[in-house]
C-alpha cells in the first residue's frame, strides 16, 4: 500500500471485499459480525449501516486531511463517525422501527466500530477523497458481505427460512442454536475454517505449478 | 515534501488556537449534520411510531374501526391522552366500530421476562368482561423459545376470553390473572404456560394482570363516558 493514490479505484474498492475483508480476513468488528447475524435481513440493514457511515465518514475525514491538526485528529475522527452513526440512527427509524429494534444498541455501537476508525486514521487521512471514498465502500460492501454469509446460513439452519421466506415448510425443526449466540461463533468458525483451508489449496497449486516450472 | 507529508513526529508542533478552531468547525459541520438528520426524519419517524401503536391496537380489538387515547388518571378520572402521561395515570385506547360504539379497549403491560422485560398490548372486551387477544410491543426473548408465546396455538387460545371480572365493590379482579404450569389450568382467569418457556408465559399474565388490577376498577365507572365516540 506504498502508493496508493496511483493505484486505480477498482483495486481500492474490491480490496475490502476479497484481499483484506473486514470479517474473514482482517477478523474486525466481531461485535455486531457476531450479535446481529440471526437472519439475513438484519445482516444487510447493518451491512449497509456500516457501510454508509464508513464512506460519509472517510470522505469527510479525508476532506478535511489537511486541516486537522495531527493532536486532535482522533477527537476529531470520532465526532465524525458518531455524527454520523446518529444521523444512520434516525434514518433507520424512519425507515422500520421493526428494523430499529432488531438492530438494537448494535446500531449505536457503529461509533466503536473498529473497521471505522481504523479507515479514517490508516487510509482516508492520508488519501484523496474519491480514494478514500471507494476504498471506505469496498471495505463497506465487504463487511455486509461477511455479515450476510453469517446471517443467511444461521437463518437458513436456525429458522428454516431465508429473507423471511420459509424453505422446508411447516414440518421443519429449526436447529434453534444456530440463532443464538453460540450459532454465531459456530458458523463464523466455520466461514473461517473455509477461508483458510482456500488460501492454503491456493498456496499449494502456486507452489506445484513452480515446481513444474 | 511538505508539511503535511511528514511522519507525524516530525511535523511542527500545532499552536492551540488552530487545534481548537478546528474542532470548533468539526463540531459546527457535524452540529448541523446531526440536527438536519434529525429534522429530516422527524415526521416519518413520528409517523412510524403511531403507525406501529395503532397497528398493535387494532391487533388485539379487531372489531374496531377506529380509535381513540385516553388516560385512566390516579384519581379516577377519565380524559383524553395528550402527549405527556401524569404520575400513576395509565394510557388506554378505546377502539369503536363504525358506527362509533365503544367495542374494545387495548392497554398496555410490562413485566420482566427471561431476557429482557416483555411488553403486551391486551384487549379487554367490556361486554364479556374478558380479556381478547394479546400482541407483544416488544420483548428480547430466546428466539425459537420464549418467542412462541407470538405464535404458540395452544397459548393464544387462553386469550380468547380470558376471564377479567370485577369484585361487587369494583376495586380489583373477582380473580387474579395468573399463568399457571402447563397443562394445570381450571379457571377462566388462568393462563396455560407453555411448556419449557414457563417464564416468558409468566410475564405475560403478571404484564396483564398488573394492567388490569390497575386500569378496570377506574374503567368500569366510567365506561359510559367513553361508550360512544366523541
Amino acid at each position: 500500500m506504498s502508493d496508493v493514490s496511483t493505484t486505480g479505484h477498482w483495486d481500492q474498492f474490491m480490496e475490502g471485499i476479497w484481499r483484506q475483508n473486514p470479517v474473514f480476513v482482517m477478523v474486525l468488528g466481531m461485535c455486531p459480525t457476531l450479535a446481529v447475524t440471526v437472519s439475513a435481513v438484519n445482516a444487510i440493514s447493518m451491512g449497509v449501516a456500516t457501510t454508509f457511515v464508513l464512506a460519509c465518514s472517510c470522505l469527510l475525514v479525508s476532506m478535511m486531511r489537511n486541516v486537522v491538526p495531527k493532536e486532535v485528529r482522533i477527537a476529531t475522527y470520532i465526532v465524525i463517525i458518531a455524527t454520523f452513526v446518529t444521523a444512520v440512527d434516525y434514518i433507520i427509524q424512519a425507515i422500520s422501527l421493526a428494523l430499529y429494534d432488531a438492530l438494537g444498541a448494535f446500531i449505536q455501537l457503529i461509533v466503536v466500530n473498529c473497521i471505522i476508525l481504523g479507515r479514517a486514521e490508516a487510509h482516508a487521512s492520508k488519501n484523496r477523497p474519491a480514494v478514500a471514498t471507494y476504498n471506505a465502500l469496498g471495505m463497506g460492501v465487504g463487511f455486509t458481505i461477511g455479515l450476510l454469509a453469517l446471517g443467511s446460513v444461521r437463518e437458513v439452519l436456525g429458522a428454516g427460512t431465508l429473507f423471511g421466506v420459509s424453505l422446508f415448510g411447516a414440518n421443519f425443526q429449526p436447529w434453534v442454536i444456530m440463532v443464538l449466540p453460540p450459532g454465531g461463533f459456530f458458523v463464523l468458525g466455520a466461514w473461517l475454517l473455509f477461508f483458510a483451508w482456500h488460501a492454503r489449496r491456493k498456496e499449494r497449486q502456486l507452489r506445484e505449478a513452480g515446481q513444474h516450472a | 515534501m511538505s508539511a503535511e507529508h511528514l511522519p507525524i513526529d516530525q511535523a511542527p508542533a500545532t499552536p492551540t488556537g488552530a487545534m481548537i478552531r478546528t474542532l470548533g468547525l468539526v463540531s459546527a459541520i457535524c452540529g448541523l449534520i446531526i440536527v438536519g438528520a434529525y429534522q429530516g426524519t422527524y415526521d416519518a419517524v413520528a409517523a412510524n411510531k403511531r403507525i406501529a401503536m395503532e397497528r398493535a391496537v387494532f391487533k388485539v380489538v379487531p372489531a374496531a374501526k377506529s380509535i381513540e387515547e385516553y388516560l385512566a388518571k390516579a384519581d379516577g378520572g377519565i380524559a383524553k391522552a395528550g402527549a405527556e402521561t401524569p404520575a400513576g395515570a395509565i394510557r388506554f385506547f378505546a377502539g369503536y366500530d363504525e358506527a362509533g360504539k365503544l367495542v374494545g379497549v387495548a392497554a398496555e403491560g410490562s413485566a420482566r421476562g427471561y431476557a429482557d422485560i416483555v411488553r403486551v398490548m391486551f384487549g379487554y372486551d367490556p361486554a364479556c368482561q374478558c380479556v381478547r387477544n394479546i400482541g407483544v410491543v416488544s420483548m428480547r426473548e430466546t428466539p425459537g423459545i420464549g418467542d412462541k408465546i407470538l405464535v404458540d396455538r395452544a397459548f393464544l387460545e387462553n386469550f380468547k376470553e380470558l376471564d377479567a371480572r370485577l369484585t361487587a365493590d369494583m376495586k380489583a379482579l373477582a380473580n387474579e390473572i395468573k399463568t399457571v404450569k402447563h397443562g394445570s389450568k381450571t379457571g377462566a382467569w388462568q393462563i396455560d404456560a407453555i411448556a419449557g418457556a414457563t417464564i416468558t408465559s409468566r410475564a405475560v399474565g403478571r404484564a396483564i394482570n398488573d394492567t388490569a388490577q390497575a386500569l378496570l376498577p377506574r374503567l368500569a365507572p366510567n365506561l359510559d363516558k367513553i361508550g360512544s365516540k366523541s
